[in-house]
Protein backbone atom coordinates (compact mmCIF):
# COMPACT_ATOMS: atom_id res chain seq x y z
CA UNK A 1 0.00 0.00 0.00
CA UNK A 2 1.50 3.35 -1.00
CA UNK A 3 2.00 5.92 1.71
CA UNK A 4 -0.66 8.59 1.64
CA UNK A 5 0.57 11.91 0.32
CA UNK A 6 0.79 14.94 2.57
CA UNK A 7 -2.32 16.35 1.00
CA UNK A 8 -4.32 13.24 1.83
CA UNK A 9 -3.05 13.22 5.40
CA UNK A 10 -4.11 16.80 5.81
CA UNK A 11 -7.53 16.10 4.40
CA UNK A 12 -8.02 13.17 6.75
CA UNK A 13 -6.97 15.31 9.72
CA UNK A 14 -9.40 18.04 8.69
CA UNK A 15 -12.17 15.47 8.23
CA UNK A 16 -11.51 14.02 11.66
CA UNK A 17 -11.57 17.46 13.27
CA UNK A 18 -14.82 18.42 11.60
CA UNK A 19 -16.46 15.11 12.45
CA UNK A 20 -15.53 15.54 16.12
CA UNK A 21 -17.19 18.96 16.19
CA UNK A 22 -20.17 17.62 14.26
CA UNK A 23 -20.58 14.80 16.78
CA UNK A 24 -20.62 17.27 19.66
CA UNK A 25 -23.10 19.51 17.86
CA UNK A 26 -25.42 16.73 16.79
CA UNK A 27 -26.12 15.30 20.28
CA UNK A 28 -28.82 17.81 21.32
CA UNK A 29 -30.40 17.51 17.86
CA UNK A 30 -30.35 13.73 18.07
CA UNK A 31 -32.09 13.94 21.44
CA UNK A 32 -35.03 15.86 20.03
CA UNK A 33 -35.53 13.49 17.10
CA UNK A 34 -35.12 10.27 19.11
CA UNK A 35 -37.24 11.44 22.04
CA UNK A 36 -40.08 12.47 19.78
CA UNK A 37 -40.32 8.87 18.56
CA UNK A 38 -39.43 7.09 21.79
CA UNK A 39 -42.43 5.81 23.79
CA UNK A 40 -40.41 6.23 26.99
CA UNK A 41 -38.47 9.38 26.30
CA UNK A 42 -36.22 10.79 28.98
CA UNK A 43 -33.61 13.50 29.07
CA UNK A 44 -30.68 11.69 27.55
CA UNK A 45 -29.85 10.51 24.08
CA UNK A 46 -30.54 6.79 23.82
CA UNK A 47 -31.80 4.33 21.28
CA UNK A 48 -35.60 4.48 21.51
CA UNK A 49 -37.48 1.57 23.10
CA UNK A 50 -39.49 1.03 19.96
CA UNK A 51 -40.95 3.65 17.70
CA UNK A 52 -44.19 5.50 18.25
CA UNK A 53 -46.06 8.47 16.89
CA UNK A 54 -48.06 8.81 20.12
CA UNK A 55 -46.27 11.99 21.14
CA UNK A 56 -47.23 13.68 17.90
CA UNK A 57 -50.75 12.36 18.30
CA UNK A 58 -50.94 13.82 21.79
CA UNK A 59 -49.78 17.30 20.84
CA UNK A 60 -51.61 17.74 17.53
CA UNK A 61 -54.62 19.37 19.16
CA UNK A 62 -56.06 22.85 18.78
CA UNK A 63 -55.03 23.90 22.24
CA UNK A 64 -51.43 22.69 22.23
CA UNK A 65 -50.32 23.05 18.64
CA UNK A 66 -52.68 24.51 16.09
CA UNK A 67 -53.77 27.67 17.91
CA UNK A 68 -50.22 28.73 18.88
CA UNK A 69 -48.93 27.99 15.37
CA UNK A 70 -51.81 29.95 13.85
CA UNK A 71 -51.04 32.81 16.24
CA UNK A 72 -47.39 32.68 15.17
CA UNK A 73 -48.45 32.74 11.55
CA UNK A 74 -50.72 35.75 12.01
CA UNK A 75 -48.14 37.69 14.04
CA UNK A 76 -45.11 36.91 11.91
CA UNK A 77 -46.98 36.93 8.61
CA UNK A 78 -48.53 40.31 9.33
CA UNK A 79 -45.30 41.81 10.59
CA UNK A 80 -43.32 40.39 7.66
CA UNK A 81 -45.77 41.80 5.12
CA UNK A 82 -45.58 45.20 6.78
CA UNK A 83 -41.79 45.05 6.99
CA UNK A 84 -41.30 44.05 3.38
CA UNK A 85 -43.71 46.68 1.96
CA UNK A 86 -42.22 49.48 4.08
CA UNK A 87 -38.67 48.36 3.33
CA UNK A 88 -39.25 48.16 -0.43
CA UNK A 89 -40.83 51.62 -0.48
CA UNK A 90 -38.07 53.09 1.66
CA UNK A 91 -35.27 51.43 -0.27
CA UNK A 92 -36.42 52.84 -3.60
CA UNK A 93 -35.57 56.52 -3.12
CA UNK A 94 -32.47 55.59 -1.13
CA UNK A 95 -31.22 53.48 -3.99
CA UNK A 96 -32.42 55.61 -6.93
CA UNK A 97 -32.14 59.26 -5.97
CA UNK A 98 -29.25 61.03 -4.39
CA UNK A 99 -29.53 63.61 -1.71
CA UNK A 100 -27.41 64.72 1.15
CA UNK A 101 -29.75 62.89 3.55
CA UNK A 102 -29.05 59.45 2.13
CA UNK A 103 -25.74 58.81 3.80
CA UNK A 104 -26.66 59.94 7.32
CA UNK A 105 -29.96 58.07 7.01
CA UNK A 106 -28.28 54.85 5.92
CA UNK A 107 -25.66 55.13 8.65
CA UNK A 108 -28.45 55.58 11.21
CA UNK A 109 -30.20 52.51 9.80
CA UNK A 110 -27.00 50.50 9.99
CA UNK A 111 -26.53 51.68 13.57
CA UNK A 112 -30.09 50.63 14.43
CA UNK A 113 -29.67 47.14 12.91
CA UNK A 114 -27.25 46.22 15.65
CA UNK A 115 -28.88 47.86 18.68
CA UNK A 116 -29.79 45.33 21.40
CA UNK A 117 -33.58 45.38 21.04
CA UNK A 118 -33.86 43.22 24.18
CA UNK A 119 -32.85 46.28 26.20
CA UNK A 120 -35.87 48.34 25.19
CA UNK A 121 -38.52 45.73 25.93
CA UNK A 122 -39.19 47.06 29.44
CA UNK A 123 -39.84 50.65 28.26
CA UNK A 124 -41.83 49.28 25.30
CA UNK A 125 -44.00 47.40 27.78
CA UNK A 126 -44.51 50.55 29.87
CA UNK A 127 -45.28 52.56 26.74
CA UNK A 128 -47.72 49.96 25.42
CA UNK A 129 -49.58 49.94 28.73
CA UNK A 130 -49.89 53.71 28.52
CA UNK A 131 -51.20 53.82 24.94
CA UNK A 132 -53.39 50.74 25.39
CA UNK A 133 -51.57 48.54 22.92
CA UNK A 134 -50.58 45.89 25.44
CA UNK A 135 -51.95 42.41 24.73
CA UNK A 136 -53.07 43.39 21.23
CA UNK A 137 -52.02 41.56 18.12
CA UNK A 138 -51.77 44.80 16.12
CA UNK A 139 -49.46 46.39 18.69
CA UNK A 140 -47.16 43.37 18.64
CA UNK A 141 -47.20 43.26 14.84
CA UNK A 142 -46.27 46.95 14.64
CA UNK A 143 -43.41 46.58 17.09
CA UNK A 144 -42.17 43.41 15.41
CA UNK A 145 -42.17 45.18 12.05
CA UNK A 146 -40.34 48.21 13.42
CA UNK A 147 -37.69 46.08 15.10
CA UNK A 148 -36.98 44.17 11.90
CA UNK A 149 -37.22 47.20 9.62
CA UNK A 150 -33.68 48.64 9.87
CA UNK A 151 -32.10 45.41 8.70
CA UNK A 152 -34.78 44.88 6.05
CA UNK A 153 -34.27 48.40 4.61
CA UNK A 154 -30.51 47.91 4.59
CA UNK A 155 -30.77 44.53 2.87
CA UNK A 156 -33.40 45.69 0.40
CA UNK A 157 -31.42 48.79 -0.56
CA UNK A 158 -28.35 46.69 -1.30
CA UNK A 159 -30.33 44.27 -3.45
CA UNK A 160 -31.99 47.19 -5.25
CA UNK A 161 -28.63 48.76 -6.03
CA UNK A 162 -27.95 45.64 -8.06
CA UNK A 163 -30.79 46.37 -10.51
CA UNK A 164 -29.38 48.42 -13.42
CA UNK A 165 -30.89 51.84 -13.74
CA UNK A 166 -31.01 51.81 -17.56
CA UNK A 167 -34.05 49.52 -17.68
CA UNK A 168 -35.96 51.90 -15.51
CA UNK A 169 -34.91 54.91 -17.55
CA UNK A 170 -36.38 53.28 -20.62
CA UNK A 171 -39.69 52.91 -18.80
CA UNK A 172 -39.57 56.53 -17.73
CA UNK A 173 -39.11 57.59 -21.33
CA UNK A 174 -42.23 55.60 -22.15
CA UNK A 175 -44.07 57.67 -19.58
CA UNK A 176 -44.04 55.41 -16.54
CA UNK A 177 -44.00 57.07 -13.12
CA UNK A 178 -41.57 56.13 -10.35
CA UNK A 179 -44.11 54.02 -8.42
CA UNK A 180 -45.01 52.20 -11.63
CA UNK A 181 -41.41 51.46 -12.46
CA UNK A 182 -40.79 50.25 -8.89
CA UNK A 183 -43.66 47.76 -9.02
CA UNK A 184 -43.39 46.70 -12.67
CA UNK A 185 -39.64 46.70 -13.24
CA UNK A 186 -37.43 46.99 -10.18
CA UNK A 187 -39.19 44.60 -7.80
CA UNK A 188 -39.69 41.79 -10.36
CA UNK A 189 -36.02 42.05 -11.32
CA UNK A 190 -34.93 41.74 -7.71
CA UNK A 191 -37.38 38.93 -6.95
CA UNK A 192 -34.79 36.72 -5.24
CA UNK A 193 -33.69 39.68 -3.12
CA UNK A 194 -37.26 40.36 -2.00
CA UNK A 195 -37.62 36.66 -1.22
CA UNK A 196 -34.51 36.73 0.96
CA UNK A 197 -35.75 39.77 2.91
CA UNK A 198 -39.19 38.17 3.35
CA UNK A 199 -37.96 34.78 4.47
CA UNK A 200 -35.27 36.23 6.69
CA UNK A 201 -37.71 38.59 8.47
CA UNK A 202 -40.22 35.79 8.91
CA UNK A 203 -37.66 33.35 10.32
CA UNK A 204 -36.30 35.94 12.77
CA UNK A 205 -39.77 36.69 14.13
CA UNK A 206 -40.96 33.08 14.18
CA UNK A 207 -38.16 32.21 16.59
CA UNK A 208 -38.38 35.39 18.67
CA UNK A 209 -39.43 34.74 22.25
CA UNK A 210 -38.99 37.97 24.19
CA UNK A 211 -41.21 40.32 22.15
CA UNK A 212 -44.48 38.30 22.34
CA UNK A 213 -43.55 37.16 25.86
CA UNK A 214 -43.58 40.81 26.95
CA UNK A 215 -46.30 42.33 24.81
CA UNK A 216 -48.97 39.61 24.85
CA UNK A 217 -50.74 38.44 28.01
CA UNK A 218 -53.76 36.32 27.02
CA UNK A 219 -52.91 32.64 26.66
CA UNK A 220 -55.12 32.35 23.56
CA UNK A 221 -53.01 34.95 21.71
CA UNK A 222 -49.64 33.35 22.46
CA UNK A 223 -47.48 32.24 19.54
CA UNK A 224 -45.63 28.93 19.63
CA UNK A 225 -42.38 30.55 20.79
CA UNK A 226 -44.03 31.39 24.11
CA UNK A 227 -46.60 28.60 24.46
CA UNK A 228 -43.82 25.99 24.36
CA UNK A 229 -43.06 27.14 27.90
CA UNK A 230 -46.30 25.52 29.07
CA UNK A 231 -44.73 22.10 28.71
CA UNK A 232 -42.67 23.01 31.73
CA UNK A 233 -44.45 25.29 34.12
CA UNK A 234 -48.17 24.79 34.19
CA UNK A 235 -48.67 21.17 33.26
CA UNK A 236 -46.76 19.75 36.17
CA UNK A 237 -44.80 16.68 35.05
CA UNK A 238 -42.80 17.32 31.93
CA UNK A 239 -43.66 14.99 29.09
CA UNK A 240 -40.33 15.07 27.30
CA UNK A 241 -41.55 13.06 24.35
CA UNK A 242 -44.32 15.58 23.70
CA UNK A 243 -41.98 18.51 24.23
CA UNK A 244 -39.63 17.03 21.63
CA UNK A 245 -42.47 16.37 19.19
CA UNK A 246 -43.72 19.93 19.59
CA UNK A 247 -40.20 21.33 19.10
CA UNK A 248 -39.98 19.48 15.80
CA UNK A 249 -43.38 20.64 14.56
CA UNK A 250 -42.59 24.21 15.55
CA UNK A 251 -39.07 24.30 14.07
CA UNK A 252 -39.69 22.52 10.78
CA UNK A 253 -41.21 25.49 8.88
CA UNK A 254 -38.25 27.78 9.54
CA UNK A 255 -35.71 25.10 8.72
CA UNK A 256 -37.46 24.46 5.39
CA UNK A 257 -37.65 28.19 4.65
CA UNK A 258 -33.99 28.58 5.51
CA UNK A 259 -33.06 25.74 3.17
CA UNK A 260 -35.04 27.54 0.44
CA UNK A 261 -32.93 30.70 0.71
CA UNK A 262 -29.70 29.11 1.93
CA UNK A 263 -28.12 29.25 -1.50
CA UNK A 264 -28.65 32.97 -1.79
CA UNK A 265 -27.53 33.59 1.77
CA UNK A 266 -24.79 30.99 1.67
CA UNK A 267 -22.53 31.52 -1.33
CA UNK A 268 -20.77 34.62 -0.20
CA UNK A 269 -23.01 34.97 2.81
CA UNK A 270 -24.54 37.91 1.03
CA UNK A 271 -26.51 39.34 3.92
CA UNK A 272 -26.44 42.61 2.09
CA UNK A 273 -22.87 43.37 2.97
CA UNK A 274 -23.91 43.64 6.58
CA UNK A 275 -20.92 41.56 7.46
CA UNK A 276 -18.60 42.57 4.64
CA UNK A 277 -15.03 42.82 5.69
CA UNK B 1 -44.25 66.27 -11.19
CA UNK B 2 -44.46 62.92 -12.87
CA UNK B 3 -41.89 60.74 -14.53
CA UNK B 4 -39.01 63.02 -13.72
CA UNK B 5 -36.03 62.87 -16.00
CA UNK B 6 -33.45 60.35 -14.83
CA UNK B 7 -31.32 62.08 -12.35
CA UNK B 8 -27.93 60.78 -11.49
CA UNK B 9 -26.11 63.79 -10.12
CA UNK B 10 -24.96 63.84 -6.52
CA UNK B 11 -27.56 66.43 -5.56
CA UNK B 12 -30.53 68.15 -7.11
CA UNK B 13 -28.99 71.62 -6.88
CA UNK B 14 -25.96 70.48 -8.80
CA UNK B 15 -27.60 69.45 -12.03
CA UNK B 16 -30.21 71.83 -13.30
CA UNK B 17 -31.41 70.18 -16.51
CA UNK B 18 -32.08 73.52 -18.19
CA UNK B 19 -33.45 77.02 -17.84
CA UNK B 20 -36.92 75.59 -17.26
CA UNK B 21 -35.85 74.17 -13.93
CA UNK B 22 -34.93 76.99 -11.61
CA UNK B 23 -33.03 76.09 -8.48
CA UNK B 24 -35.92 76.69 -6.11
CA UNK B 25 -37.80 73.78 -7.65
CA UNK B 26 -35.29 71.38 -6.23
CA UNK B 27 -36.83 70.91 -2.77
CA UNK B 28 -40.26 70.52 -4.30
CA UNK B 29 -38.94 67.76 -6.47
CA UNK B 30 -37.06 66.13 -3.63
CA UNK B 31 -40.10 65.78 -1.41
CA UNK B 32 -42.31 63.58 -3.61
CA UNK B 33 -39.31 61.47 -4.44
CA UNK B 34 -38.65 60.69 -0.83
CA UNK B 35 -42.33 60.28 0.00
CA UNK B 36 -42.08 56.45 -0.09
CA UNK B 37 -39.82 56.67 2.96
CA UNK B 38 -42.76 57.85 5.08
CA UNK B 39 -44.28 54.50 6.21
CA UNK B 40 -40.89 53.18 7.29
CA UNK B 41 -40.03 56.47 9.00
CA UNK B 42 -43.31 56.58 10.89
CA UNK B 43 -42.90 52.99 12.11
CA UNK B 44 -39.30 53.54 13.12
CA UNK B 45 -40.05 56.81 14.93
CA UNK B 46 -43.13 55.52 16.76
CA UNK B 47 -42.00 52.05 17.72
CA UNK B 48 -38.22 52.23 17.90
CA UNK B 49 -37.06 55.81 18.46
CA UNK B 50 -40.12 56.43 20.64
CA UNK B 51 -39.41 53.63 23.12
CA UNK B 52 -35.75 54.58 23.23
CA UNK B 53 -36.67 58.18 24.09
CA UNK B 54 -39.19 56.89 26.64
CA UNK B 55 -36.46 54.66 28.04
CA UNK B 56 -34.24 57.68 28.63
CA UNK B 57 -37.16 59.47 30.27
CA UNK B 58 -38.38 56.82 32.72
CA UNK B 59 -34.90 55.69 33.70
CA UNK B 60 -34.85 58.90 35.76
CA UNK B 61 -38.20 58.24 37.48
CA UNK B 62 -39.39 55.85 40.20
CA UNK B 63 -42.14 54.37 38.01
CA UNK B 64 -43.56 51.19 39.51
CA UNK B 65 -46.05 48.64 38.30
CA UNK B 66 -48.42 48.82 41.22
CA UNK B 67 -49.53 50.86 44.20
CA UNK B 68 -48.43 54.25 42.97
CA UNK B 69 -50.56 56.93 41.39
CA UNK B 70 -47.88 59.16 39.93
CA UNK B 71 -44.26 58.50 39.32
CA UNK B 72 -41.84 61.25 40.13
CA UNK B 73 -38.51 62.34 38.81
CA UNK B 74 -35.69 60.96 40.90
CA UNK B 75 -32.68 62.10 38.90
CA UNK B 76 -29.73 59.76 39.01
CA UNK B 77 -31.11 57.76 41.93
CA UNK B 78 -31.70 54.60 39.85
CA UNK B 79 -28.15 54.63 38.56
CA UNK B 80 -26.68 55.36 41.99
CA UNK B 81 -28.71 52.48 43.31
CA UNK B 82 -27.54 50.17 40.53
CA UNK B 83 -23.88 50.75 41.18
CA UNK B 84 -24.38 50.15 44.88
CA UNK B 85 -26.44 47.00 44.26
CA UNK B 86 -24.45 43.81 44.57
CA UNK B 87 -26.91 41.90 42.42
CA UNK B 88 -26.49 44.44 39.63
CA UNK B 89 -22.70 44.23 39.81
CA UNK B 90 -23.01 40.46 39.80
CA UNK B 91 -25.17 40.68 36.65
CA UNK B 92 -22.57 42.92 34.99
CA UNK B 93 -19.85 40.43 35.85
CA UNK B 94 -21.89 37.48 34.56
CA UNK B 95 -22.71 39.35 31.34
CA UNK B 96 -19.00 39.94 30.88
CA UNK B 97 -18.18 36.27 31.48
CA UNK B 98 -21.01 35.16 29.18
CA UNK B 99 -19.89 37.51 26.39
CA UNK B 100 -16.19 36.75 26.62
CA UNK B 101 -16.52 32.99 27.00
CA UNK B 102 -19.31 32.34 24.53
CA UNK B 103 -18.85 35.02 21.92
CA UNK B 104 -15.31 36.42 21.88
CA UNK B 105 -13.66 33.06 22.55
CA UNK B 106 -16.21 30.35 21.76
CA UNK B 107 -18.19 31.33 18.68
CA UNK B 108 -15.38 33.32 17.15
CA UNK B 109 -12.56 30.81 17.53
CA UNK B 110 -14.63 27.74 16.80
CA UNK B 111 -16.21 29.45 13.79
CA UNK B 112 -12.79 30.33 12.41
CA UNK B 113 -11.44 26.82 13.08
CA UNK B 114 -14.41 25.25 11.30
CA UNK B 115 -14.01 27.58 8.32
CA UNK B 116 -10.29 26.78 8.04
CA UNK B 117 -10.82 23.02 8.36
CA UNK B 118 -13.63 23.10 5.82
CA UNK B 119 -11.28 24.33 3.13
CA UNK B 120 -9.22 21.16 3.48
CA UNK B 121 -11.85 18.60 4.29
CA UNK B 122 -13.60 16.33 1.83
CA UNK B 123 -16.91 17.48 0.46
CA UNK B 124 -19.30 15.07 2.23
CA UNK B 125 -17.77 15.81 5.65
CA UNK B 126 -17.89 19.54 4.92
CA UNK B 127 -21.55 19.41 3.91
CA UNK B 128 -22.53 17.25 6.88
CA UNK B 129 -20.78 19.40 9.49
CA UNK B 130 -21.97 22.64 7.92
CA UNK B 131 -25.54 21.33 7.85
CA UNK B 132 -25.52 20.32 11.52
CA UNK B 133 -23.93 23.55 12.75
CA UNK B 134 -26.29 25.70 10.69
CA UNK B 135 -29.35 23.74 11.90
CA UNK B 136 -28.41 24.61 15.48
CA UNK B 137 -28.34 28.26 14.38
CA UNK B 138 -31.67 28.24 12.55
CA UNK B 139 -33.64 26.59 15.36
CA UNK B 140 -35.91 28.96 17.31
CA UNK B 141 -34.23 30.33 20.42
CA UNK B 142 -36.56 28.60 22.86
CA UNK B 143 -36.19 25.21 21.19
CA UNK B 144 -32.41 25.57 21.33
CA UNK B 145 -32.81 26.39 25.02
CA UNK B 146 -34.79 23.20 25.68
CA UNK B 147 -32.38 20.99 23.76
CA UNK B 148 -29.45 22.27 25.78
CA UNK B 149 -31.40 22.15 29.00
CA UNK B 150 -31.91 18.44 28.35
CA UNK B 151 -28.25 18.08 27.43
CA UNK B 152 -26.91 19.64 30.63
CA UNK B 153 -29.45 18.29 33.12
CA UNK B 154 -28.34 15.94 35.90
CA UNK B 155 -29.88 12.98 34.06
CA UNK B 156 -29.00 14.44 30.66
CA UNK B 157 -26.73 13.42 27.80
CA UNK B 158 -23.55 15.16 28.96
CA UNK B 159 -23.47 13.25 32.23
CA UNK B 160 -24.29 10.03 30.42
CA UNK B 161 -21.16 10.52 28.32
CA UNK B 162 -19.07 11.44 31.34
CA UNK B 163 -20.29 8.33 33.18
CA UNK B 164 -19.40 6.23 30.19
CA UNK B 165 -15.89 7.73 30.17
CA UNK B 166 -15.78 7.17 33.95
CA UNK B 167 -15.35 10.88 34.56
CA UNK B 168 -17.12 12.60 37.45
CA UNK B 169 -20.55 13.86 36.48
CA UNK B 170 -22.34 16.73 38.16
CA UNK B 171 -25.42 18.87 37.98
CA UNK B 172 -24.10 21.41 35.49
CA UNK B 173 -27.10 23.72 35.59
CA UNK B 174 -26.69 23.93 39.35
CA UNK B 175 -22.95 24.09 39.85
CA UNK B 176 -21.78 25.98 36.76
CA UNK B 177 -24.88 27.53 35.20
CA UNK B 178 -23.05 30.42 33.54
CA UNK B 179 -20.72 28.01 31.76
CA UNK B 180 -23.65 25.82 30.69
CA UNK B 181 -25.50 28.78 29.14
CA UNK B 182 -22.25 30.00 27.56
CA UNK B 183 -21.76 26.64 25.88
CA UNK B 184 -25.37 26.75 24.81
CA UNK B 185 -24.71 30.10 23.18
CA UNK B 186 -21.64 28.70 21.43
CA UNK B 187 -23.72 25.79 20.15
CA UNK B 188 -26.35 28.14 18.86
CA UNK B 189 -24.24 30.99 17.51
CA UNK B 190 -21.11 29.45 15.98
CA UNK B 191 -22.70 29.00 12.56
CA UNK B 192 -22.74 32.76 11.99
CA UNK B 193 -18.98 33.11 12.52
CA UNK B 194 -18.40 30.01 10.44
CA UNK B 195 -20.32 31.48 7.50
CA UNK B 196 -18.62 34.87 7.82
CA UNK B 197 -15.14 33.34 7.95
CA UNK B 198 -15.84 30.87 5.15
CA UNK B 199 -16.79 33.80 2.94
CA UNK B 200 -13.72 35.78 4.00
CA UNK B 201 -11.31 32.87 3.46
CA UNK B 202 -12.68 32.14 0.02
CA UNK B 203 -11.65 35.64 -1.02
CA UNK B 204 -7.96 35.12 -0.25
CA UNK B 205 -6.17 34.43 -3.54
CA UNK B 206 -4.69 30.92 -3.69
CA UNK B 207 -1.35 32.17 -5.01
CA UNK B 208 -0.52 34.01 -1.81
CA UNK B 209 -0.85 31.00 0.47
CA UNK B 210 0.84 28.76 -2.08
CA UNK B 211 3.79 31.15 -2.38
CA UNK B 212 4.19 31.15 1.39
CA UNK B 213 4.05 27.38 1.44
CA UNK B 214 6.78 27.17 -1.18
CA UNK B 215 8.86 29.56 0.93
CA UNK B 216 8.57 27.05 3.74
CA UNK B 217 6.13 28.78 6.07
CA UNK B 218 4.37 26.21 8.24
CA UNK B 219 0.64 26.07 8.89
CA UNK B 220 0.60 28.17 12.06
CA UNK B 221 2.92 30.83 10.61
CA UNK B 222 0.81 31.10 7.45
CA UNK B 223 -2.26 31.48 9.61
CA UNK B 224 -0.70 34.13 11.83
CA UNK B 225 1.19 36.17 9.24
CA UNK B 226 -0.97 35.85 6.15
CA UNK B 227 -4.49 34.58 6.69
CA UNK B 228 -5.41 36.48 9.85
CA UNK B 229 -4.10 39.87 8.64
CA UNK B 230 -5.95 39.41 5.37
CA UNK B 231 -9.30 38.76 7.01
CA UNK B 232 -8.88 41.24 9.86
CA UNK B 233 -11.85 43.33 8.80
CA UNK B 234 -14.09 40.28 8.83
CA UNK B 235 -12.76 39.46 12.29
CA UNK B 236 -13.60 42.98 13.46
CA UNK B 237 -17.16 43.01 12.16
CA UNK B 238 -17.78 39.44 13.27
CA UNK B 239 -16.60 40.12 16.83
CA UNK B 240 -18.76 43.23 16.92
CA UNK B 241 -21.91 41.46 15.72
CA UNK B 242 -21.34 38.43 17.96
CA UNK B 243 -20.92 40.67 20.98
CA UNK B 244 -24.07 42.64 20.22
CA UNK B 245 -26.01 39.45 19.66
CA UNK B 246 -24.76 37.93 22.90
CA UNK B 247 -25.47 41.08 24.93
CA UNK B 248 -29.15 40.73 24.17
CA UNK B 249 -29.61 36.98 24.69
CA UNK B 250 -32.66 36.45 26.90
CA UNK B 251 -34.76 33.46 25.82
CA UNK B 252 -31.93 30.94 25.83
CA UNK B 253 -30.91 31.66 29.43
CA UNK B 254 -34.50 32.09 30.57
CA UNK B 255 -35.45 28.66 29.33
CA UNK B 256 -32.35 26.90 30.65
CA UNK B 257 -31.98 28.39 34.13
CA UNK B 258 -34.37 31.35 34.63
CA UNK B 259 -31.17 33.15 35.69
CA UNK B 260 -30.69 30.87 38.65
CA UNK B 261 -29.87 29.17 40.83
CA UNK B 262 -29.53 32.14 43.14
CA UNK B 263 -28.70 34.50 40.31
CA UNK B 264 -25.65 32.52 39.20
CA UNK B 265 -26.59 32.90 35.53
CA UNK B 266 -28.55 36.14 35.79
CA UNK B 267 -27.09 38.35 33.07
CA UNK B 268 -28.16 41.96 32.56
CA UNK B 269 -31.24 41.29 30.37
CA UNK B 270 -32.59 38.86 32.97
CA UNK B 271 -31.74 41.24 35.80
CA UNK B 272 -33.57 44.00 33.98
CA UNK B 273 -36.62 41.79 33.51
CA UNK B 274 -36.68 40.63 37.12
CA UNK B 275 -36.38 44.13 38.54
CA UNK B 276 -39.08 45.49 36.25
CA UNK B 277 -41.62 42.69 36.61
CA UNK B 278 -40.90 40.50 39.59
CA UNK B 279 -39.98 43.45 41.80
CA UNK B 280 -42.31 45.83 39.91
CA UNK B 281 -39.60 48.50 39.68
CA UNK B 282 -40.08 49.67 36.10
CA UNK B 283 -37.98 52.79 36.65
CA UNK B 284 -35.05 50.83 38.02
CA UNK B 285 -35.38 48.11 35.38
CA UNK B 286 -35.38 50.78 32.68
CA UNK B 287 -32.24 52.38 34.09
CA UNK B 288 -30.54 49.00 33.69
CA UNK B 289 -31.99 48.75 30.18
CA UNK B 290 -30.56 52.17 29.37
CA UNK B 291 -27.10 51.10 30.51
CA UNK B 292 -27.37 47.96 28.35
CA UNK B 293 -28.53 50.09 25.44
CA UNK B 294 -25.60 52.47 25.93
CA UNK B 295 -23.06 49.65 25.88
CA UNK B 296 -24.79 48.24 22.80
CA UNK B 297 -24.79 51.63 21.06
CA UNK B 298 -21.09 51.99 21.73
CA UNK B 299 -20.36 48.66 20.03
CA UNK B 300 -22.80 49.54 17.29
CA UNK B 301 -21.03 52.85 16.66
CA UNK B 302 -17.68 51.10 16.32
CA UNK B 303 -19.32 48.66 13.92
CA UNK B 304 -20.75 51.50 11.80
CA UNK B 305 -17.32 53.14 11.72
CA UNK B 306 -15.77 49.89 10.54
CA UNK B 307 -18.29 49.73 7.70
CA UNK B 308 -18.79 53.38 6.89
CA UNK B 309 -16.82 53.28 3.65
CA UNK B 310 -19.37 50.81 2.30
CA UNK B 311 -22.32 53.19 2.46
Amino acid sequence: MPLPSRRTTRRLAADAGLLAVAAAFVLPLAWVVLSALDPRAGLRVKAPDGLTLDHFDAILTDEITFTPLLNSLVLCGGATALTVVCAALAAYPLSRFRSRFNRPFLLTILFATSLPITAIMVPVYALFVRVDLIDTVRGTVLFFAASQLPFAVWLMKNFMDGVPKELEEAAWTDGASSPQSLVRIVLPLMGPGVAVVTVFSFVMMWGNFFVPFMLLLSPDRMPASVSINDFFGNRGMVAYGQLAAFSIVYSTPVILLYVLIARRLGGGFALGGAVKG
Amino acid sequence: MTAAAPHTGPGPAKSPPGPSAPARRAPRRLLPRFLPLTPALVLLLLFLAGPIAYCVLIAFTDLQLTGQAEESFVGLENFRRAFGDEEFLNAVWLTLVFTVVSSLIGQNTLGLALAVLMRRASKPVRTLTGGIVVTAWVLPEVVAGFLLYAFFRREGTLNAILDWLRLPSQNWLFTLPILAVSFANVWRGTAFSMLVYSAALSEIPEEITEAAEVDGAGGWRRMWHITLPMIRRSIGTNLMLNTLQTLSVFGLIWVMTRGGPGGKSRTLPLFMYEQAFQNSLIGYGTAVALLLLLVGSLFSLVYVRLLRTEV
